[in-house]
């Protein structure tokens, strides 16, 4: 720590931090521009400039910039001296000489860093009396608005894009005042992470293009805190309502999960929420060949109740995508024994194996944080850029490290990162990727491997015997494989904290196995290691945590007529098992009942259809893949009847005279209570978040900005008196603009705005120090720490290698980020972005198959024949091929890896 | 007739009247005798020499070359490769000194060079070539070659176990690449933006390993230094920096042109003496000493010798030594005017001050030589040069480009407020 003086008032910082981060740490209004906290310093804008003394003598001074000066001991800083303050509003004034100023019609406007910092230094009248410099904008896909004119040349947009995210298709062209950033042609940016952008630059130039179908300001948006629901890794986000709709996603800061960024599916994967598919009022199938029919939520009650008084009879299957609460409720509903986990039993038994690992294992299950502080990878069979796209871009950050290692011997702090990345060039530290085929993170690769699963597996288990003679030996390894095993582990063993990542996606067992050994050898060999276990959903780990078997079970139980009835829970079982499985299940049972928000394949065989809130319209609970338990708030109050899943199933019970257990559960907290009582391993969803009853100085939290506006015009058309804004039981939030104004706990922070930070950028005064936690701590539980005296024995279960057999294909699925996800492929955005369906064949088979890139090829898959596009992916293993799992146009995709045959198609 | 190699030691072998002297002959009149030294020497002692003679970088700087190499780590555990890189990158308005050089004898750069790589054992060195010298550019290839040829240059040098490759890499033509270490990003093929310094480019510089960039000039001084000594070289100058210097002249006086003399020659000298004063009909009203991006100097100033401190005393900058005469016809708006364009069209775009400042600069001198300018313009003239001033920027571009405006409106402000008229003009664009 180092003492500094400020303005004549004496500070302790931390020596060697830039001033910058330290002057916004304390609270200090310094405006900047090219500094990005998770980018760094490089010096460009020279907006943040400070006047620096000698000493307490030195009258004179000089101006530096405070992002590139290191804070050291006994400094002496102003901020509000003359010199710098006309020299900051002359920065803002020559950047305005060619800002067209369109605030009215920018979609920037009102959550604009730039007009923040020009009130901030001052600059009021316009002294430039030119024409202003004019640039064309660019088409660049469904996401991303680009209107180049209000450019301010910060640099942050490449910066990000392609320094930290790797993108390779978004660059700086030309000098001078005529720098223009974006892409050499027209065209969609090919990174997943483009979304970014859009908080990333300070101005209008990249904005949200599907915002801008519904545009609304930041001040009329009403929000909440939220948790994205389109993979497992539980980002935090903040979605934006009006007038029922969402109408965008923005990133909310969490320290130890996505930090600053999201990913481009997570962040315009929302408009399923609005989609006309929704399901608004509850629909009823009077006669079974007849049709949904809606009715009012008394009559549907009244009916089902009547029809449900054997509880033994039925059966419920809860949802990866649906709240604890929710599948909670199921369970409370069916009872332990009738309630299963509405996911192939496969993928059941993979989940709970990944948990089981996590639990019972020595390595700690890492955040994304965690993650940026390992220095050394081996990723075992995910392609994380389509499974896991945040997590990838945290092993960009990763491979990092070890370099920045040497920097910090130049004496390079890791913050200055101009100078850190000319020392650093293209090193990168150690990271294997061994998956099917190549991924789009292989670039940070020291070396990847490619091969069926089962070789995968082989070479994480022959990593771990490398590493600790123990752990099973692999017989007959190939020398390449076992050479590129014995680099690996020396890697590993050499880092200072090793991370293994591995997951659920190619359906194998054995590669989980086998990447848990390589974290137990490294834990026993004292250093530890670091686990991260991609699982498929947003609470896949939480439903693991409540269910054991999948729909196989469930099938098997009406097969025996052990049940007549299903209840589902916000679940299209067409995604889930084969389509025979699914029929056989959906028309055995007597009774079908689906609680959902959005019309699927299996809603469309429902008796009856209970309208459900998405996460943008109730609370709940969920856990992520890190095995840390969140809560996301309901954003606004839906029209018609739609309600949170454990309210119907609540109302069902009630209905239908077994509701004792629930007749007390008025508010989410109640069913917190509840499973705290059924299940001690939930007890910390209490934790979670404050509850209800929680107030600061009397107040609950406004989900509405105190500039709101319309709030009486909006409902003039039916009644011209103001309402009473809603009543919110489950949270400390209210549906109101009136409230607490201040600082929320962080687990409530419903938007980032502070006095003169009205961008995203208000973010530093939400936080402890910049890029640390939140104040207060970051908000979630974790619930899974490792037991650190675990001595698990070593999986044991080693696969043979996969041999290519004559004519036959190991499919293996391939999973894409946009597309493989089921609700944010329903948003015309991502569907944009969606790929069509294509069987993926090494160059070898295509050849046998004398297929080229784009024939069609003709296969069952899961059951189902099939004719399809061949991709020739010349990364995939002879004998092994790929099919996507998951898009609109290739349903049923479900049980892979399997063995199937191909061939070309005859053209019709 | 070539001059005598211990007065006119930098254009030894040049005669402009004829080819430049080719490996046998270069060989003949003495050259490479200091690399055959050298490669006898400890590296160390040869940036000794160096920095003992007082040799200061030709490029506009004036840093000591030999303490400059002294900060590039040495011995076993020094990260490698290391790179040495000549700097002919020259594109400074009004100069025209390297050139000379390049074009009259190239082998005593690749000599100069050769000596500076073992000095801090570089195992590649670069020729960073201005886009326009296509006549240099033939010339050092054919140098380069009789060089590598001549057992000067690749491996194992005259059998000394010192290894050099010595590539010559054309610019795109972008007046920044001179800026060492804008080049040294353009070398790598990256934007040419200046890196911050620190870390320096002697410690991370080309691909992030040390790397020493120089002048051609500089470089031409190493081989007369190592072979004539250290007394020698002192001797040469006339005030207290060492050697000589190869000073230039243009504008409306009589003989443009480049003449090698001791440094600290007197401007007067150089003026009314070698250039042959102003033309007909013309009268002295200032120059810019050394190169576009100095201040203005005047009259009063004529008599100072042309050396570091006495031109700074001044306040203008030695710069790259090749004066930029202003006569009583030229407007000097209009100078001013056609420098500052210059200057914002070169700026890299990095930071705010140079890249929308210079802008702004040229706006308002383009306004007030149309006579659509205004009283106020002049203050904004002067504080957009304040605004750009040392330590504002980011690299030392904008910097320079601030000092003819903001000399010229020292000296010449009457000049400036005679194109302003009385009655503002309605709103111009
Ligand atoms: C904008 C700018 C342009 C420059 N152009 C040149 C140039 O063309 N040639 C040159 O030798 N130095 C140029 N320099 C100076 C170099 O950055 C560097 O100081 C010099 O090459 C170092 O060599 P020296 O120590 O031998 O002088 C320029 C500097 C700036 C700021
Ligand atoms: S970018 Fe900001 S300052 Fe510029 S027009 Fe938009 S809102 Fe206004
Ligand atoms: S587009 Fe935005 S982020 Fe990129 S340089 Fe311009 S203002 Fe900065
Ligand atoms: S002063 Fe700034 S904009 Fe100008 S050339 Fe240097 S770095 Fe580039
Ligand atoms: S924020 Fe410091 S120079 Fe841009």
């Amino acid at each position: 720590m180092a003492k500094l003086l400020i303005d004549g008032k004496q500070y302790e910082a931390e020596a060697g931090q830039n001033l910058l981060h330290v002057c916004l740490s304390l609270g200090l209004n310094l405006p900047y521009f090219c500094w990005h906290p998770a980018l760094g310093s490089v010096g460009a804008c020279r907006q943040c400039a400070v006047k620096q003394y000698r000493d307490e003598n030195d009258k004179q001074g000089r101006l530096v910039m405070s992002c590139m000066t290191p804070v050291t001991e006994g400094m002496v800083i102003t901020l509000e001296d003359p010199d710098s303050k006309e020299f900051r509003a002359t920065i803002i004034e020559s950047l305005m000489t060619n800002h067209p100023h369109d605030c009215p019609i920018c979609d920037e406007g009102g959550e604009c860093h730039l007009q923040d910092m020009t009130v901030m230094t001052g600059h009021n009248y316009r002294g430039y009396r030119f024409k202003k410099r004019t640039f064309n904008n660019q088409y660049l896909g469904p996401f991303i608005n680009h209107e180049m004119n209000r450019c301010i040349t910060c640099y942050r947009c490449v910066r990000f894009y392609h320094d930290y995210a790797g993108g390779g298709d978004l660059a700086a062209f030309a000098s001078k005042n005529h720098v223009y950033f974006g892409r050499h042609e027209d065209g969609a940016l090919e990174s997943e992470f483009s979304g970014n952008l859009v908080e990333v630059c300070p101005t209008g130039v990249f904005t949200d293009k599907t915002l801008k179908e519904h545009y609304t300001r930041k001040w009329d948006l009403q929000t909440a805190p939220s948790v994205c629901v389109h993979c497992a890794q539980g980002c935090n986000t903040i979605p934006g309502e009006r007038y029922g709709e969402i109408r965008r996603i923005l990133n909310r800061y969490h320290g130890e999960v996505n930090g600053y960024f999201l990913c481009d599916r997570g962040r315009f994967g929302y408009s399923f929420v609005n989609a006309a598919t929704r399901i608004r009022e509850p629909r009823l199938r009077r006669a079974k060949e007849g049709a949904l029919e809606s009715v009012t939520k008394q009559a549907l009650l009244a009916e089902l109740g009547a029809a449900f008084k054997d509880r033994e009879k039925v059966i419920g299957i809860g949802s990866p995508r649906a709240s604890l609460e929710g599948n909670f409720a199921l369970k409370t509903l069916v009872g332990d024994s009738r309630f299963f986990a509405g996911v192939a039993d496969k993928e059941a038994k993979l989940v709970s194996l990944a948990l089981e690992i996590l639990q019972d294992g020595p390595a700690r299950s890492a955040s994304l944080k965690d993650v940026e502080r390992c220095d050394a990878v081996l990723v075992l069979g995910e392609d994380l850029t389509n499974t896991s796209p945040r997590l990838a871009l945290s092993l960009r950050q990763l491979v990092r490290n070890a370099p920045l290692g040497l920097a910090a011997k130049a004496g390079i702090p890791d913050w200055h990162d101009l100078a850190a990345r000319e020392i650093i060039q293209d090193e990168k530290g150690p990271c294997f990727i061994a998956t099917a085929a190549a991924t789009r993170l292989d670039d940070i690769a020291a070396e990847t491997y490619h091969a069926a699963p089962e070789d995968l597996a082989r070479l994480g288990f022959a990593v771990a015997h490398a590493l600790d003679p123990e752990a099973p030996r692999v017989a007959d390894l190939s020398p390449d494989a076992a050479a590129l095993a014995a680099r690996i582990a020396e890697a590993l063993r050499s880092a200072k904290r090793p991370l293994v990542v591995s997951g659920t996606s190619l359906g194998s067992e054995a590669v989980l196995e086998a990447a848990a050994n390589v974290a137990w050898a490294l834990s026993k060999e004292g250093q530890g290691a670091d686990l991260s276990l991609v699982v498929p959903e947003c609470n896949s780990l939480g439903l693991a945590l409540l269910a054991e078997g999948g729909i196989g079970r469930a099938l098997e139980a009406v097969k025996k007529g052990e049940a007549d009835t299903l209840v589902i829970l916000e679940n299209d079982l067409y995604r889930r098992a084969p389509k025979k499985a699914v029929d056989e299940l959906l028309d055995t049972a007597k009774r079908v009942i689906v609680v959902d928000h959005t019309e699927h394949a299996t809603t469309a065989k429902a008796a009856a259809l209970l309208p459900a809130g998405t996460f943008a319209e109730s609370d709940g609970t969920l856990v992520s893949n890190e095995g840390r338990m969140q809560r996301f708030f309901q954003v606004f109050v839906p029209k018609g009847e739609i309600q949170e899943s454990w309210r119907w199933l609540r109302e069902l019970m009630l209905a239908a005279g077994f509701g004792e257990r629930v007749a007390g559960w008025n508010s989410l907290t109640d069913v917190h209570h509840a499973m705290l009582e059924a299940q001690a391993d939930l007890a910390a969803v209490t934790a979670a978040a404050p509850d209800p009853s929680f107030r600061v100085t009397g107040l609950k939290i406004p989900r509405q900005p105190h500039r709101y506006s319309g709030r009486t015009a909006m409902n003039a058309h039916i009644n011209i008196h103001e309402q009473k804004p809603p009543e919110d039981p489950d949270s400390p939030l209210t549906f109101s603009m009136e409230g607490f104004l201040g600082r929320a706990p962080s687990p409530l922070v419903t938007r980032f705005w502070a006095p003169g930070w009205n961008s995203v950028q208000a973010l530093t005064r939400f936080q402890e120090e910049v890029a640390g936690p939140l104040r207060g701590g970051d908000p979630g539980v974790r619930l899974i720490e490792p037991a650190p005296d675990a001595r698990k024995s070593y999986h044991s279960h080693i696969p043979a290698a996969h041999q290519p057999s004559d004519g036959e294909l190991l499919l293996v699925p391939l999973h894409q980020i946009f597309g493989s996800e089921a609700l944010s492929a329903l948003s015309p955005a991502i569907e944009q972005r969606t790929a069509k369906a294509a069987l993926a064949l090494s160059a070898e088979d295509s050849k046998r198959l004398a297929v080229a890139d784009g024939d069609e090829v003709e296969v069952t898959i899961c059951g189902l024949p099939r004719r399809l596009p061949a991709r020739v992916v010349a990364s995939l293993p002879k004998g092994v091929a790929g099919a996507p799992v998951g898009l609109p146009d290739l349903p049923s995709v479900v049980s892979l890896p399997e063995r199937v045959r191909a061939n070309k198609a005859v053209v019709r | 007739m070539s001059a005598d190699p211990l007065k006119k030691p930098l254009t030894r072998n040049i005669d402009p009247t004829r080819e430049p002297f080719d490996l046998k002959q270069y060989e003949a009149a003495g050259g490479y005798q200091a690399v055959a030294k050298v490669l006898k020497m400890d590296p160390k002692e040869v940036t000794e020499t160096v920095k003992n003679s007082g040799l200061r970088g030709r490029g506009g700087a004036g840093f000591n070359t030999g303490l400059k190499w002294s900060f590039v780590p040495m011995g076993p555990d020094a990260p490698r490769p290391k790179y040495l890189i000549c700097n002919a990158d020259e594109m400074e308005p009004g100069t025209m000194k390297d050139r000379v050089l390049l074009e009259g004898d190239p082998h005593s750069l690749i000599e100069g060079m050769i000596c500076a790589a073992y000095a801090i054992q570089a195992e590649k060195a670069f020729i960073f070539l201005r886009w326009g010298y296509t006549l240099s550019e033939k010339r050092l290839r054919k140098a380069l070659a009789e060089a590598y040829e001549g057992g000067w240059l690749g491996k194992n040098i005259k059998g000394s176990g010192y290894s050099l490759d010595l590539i010559p890499h054309i610019s795109a033509g972008r007046y920044i690449c001179g800026e060492e270490t804008a080049l040294i990003n353009a070398l790598e093929g990256k934007r040419a933006n200046p890196r911050t310094k620190p870390p320096f480019p002697q410690v991370s510089g080309l691909f992030g390993k040390p790397t020493i960039v120089n002048n051609v000039e500089t470089f031409c001084n190493i081989p007369p230094i190592l072979t004539n000594g250290v007394e020698w070289y002192k001797s040469l100058g006339l005030t207290e920096d060492a050697g000589t210097k190869l000073y230039g002249a243009s504008g409306k006086v009589k003989r443009p042109g480049v003449w090698e003399l001791p440094m600290g020659t007197p401007i007067r000298e150089i003026l009314e003496g070698h250039a042959g004063g102003m033309r007909e009909g013309l009268r002295f009203k200032g120059l810019l000493p050394g190169g576009a991006s100095t201040d203005f100097l005047v009259e009063e100033h004529l008599d100072l010798p042309m050396d570091y401190a006495s031109i700074q005393k001044a306040g203008s900058r030695l710069g790259t030594g090749t004066m930029i005469v202003l006569d009583d016809q030229t407007c000097v708006v209009g100078m001013v005017l056609n420098l500052t364009q210059f200057f914002a069209q070169e700026s890299c775009g990095w930071c705010t001050p140079c890249r929308d400042g210079l802008a702004h600069a040229v706006k308002l001198l383009q306004a007030i030589k149309r006579g659509e300018g205004r009283m106020e313009d002049l203050n904004k003239l002067d504080q957009l040069c304040r605004f750009m001033g040392p330590g504002n920027t980011f690299c030392a571009l904008a910097p320079g480009a601030a000092e003819p405006i903001q000399s010229a409106l020292k000296y010449f402000r009457a000049d400036f407020e005679r194109l302003i008229p009385k009655q503002p003009m309605a709103q111009a664009v």
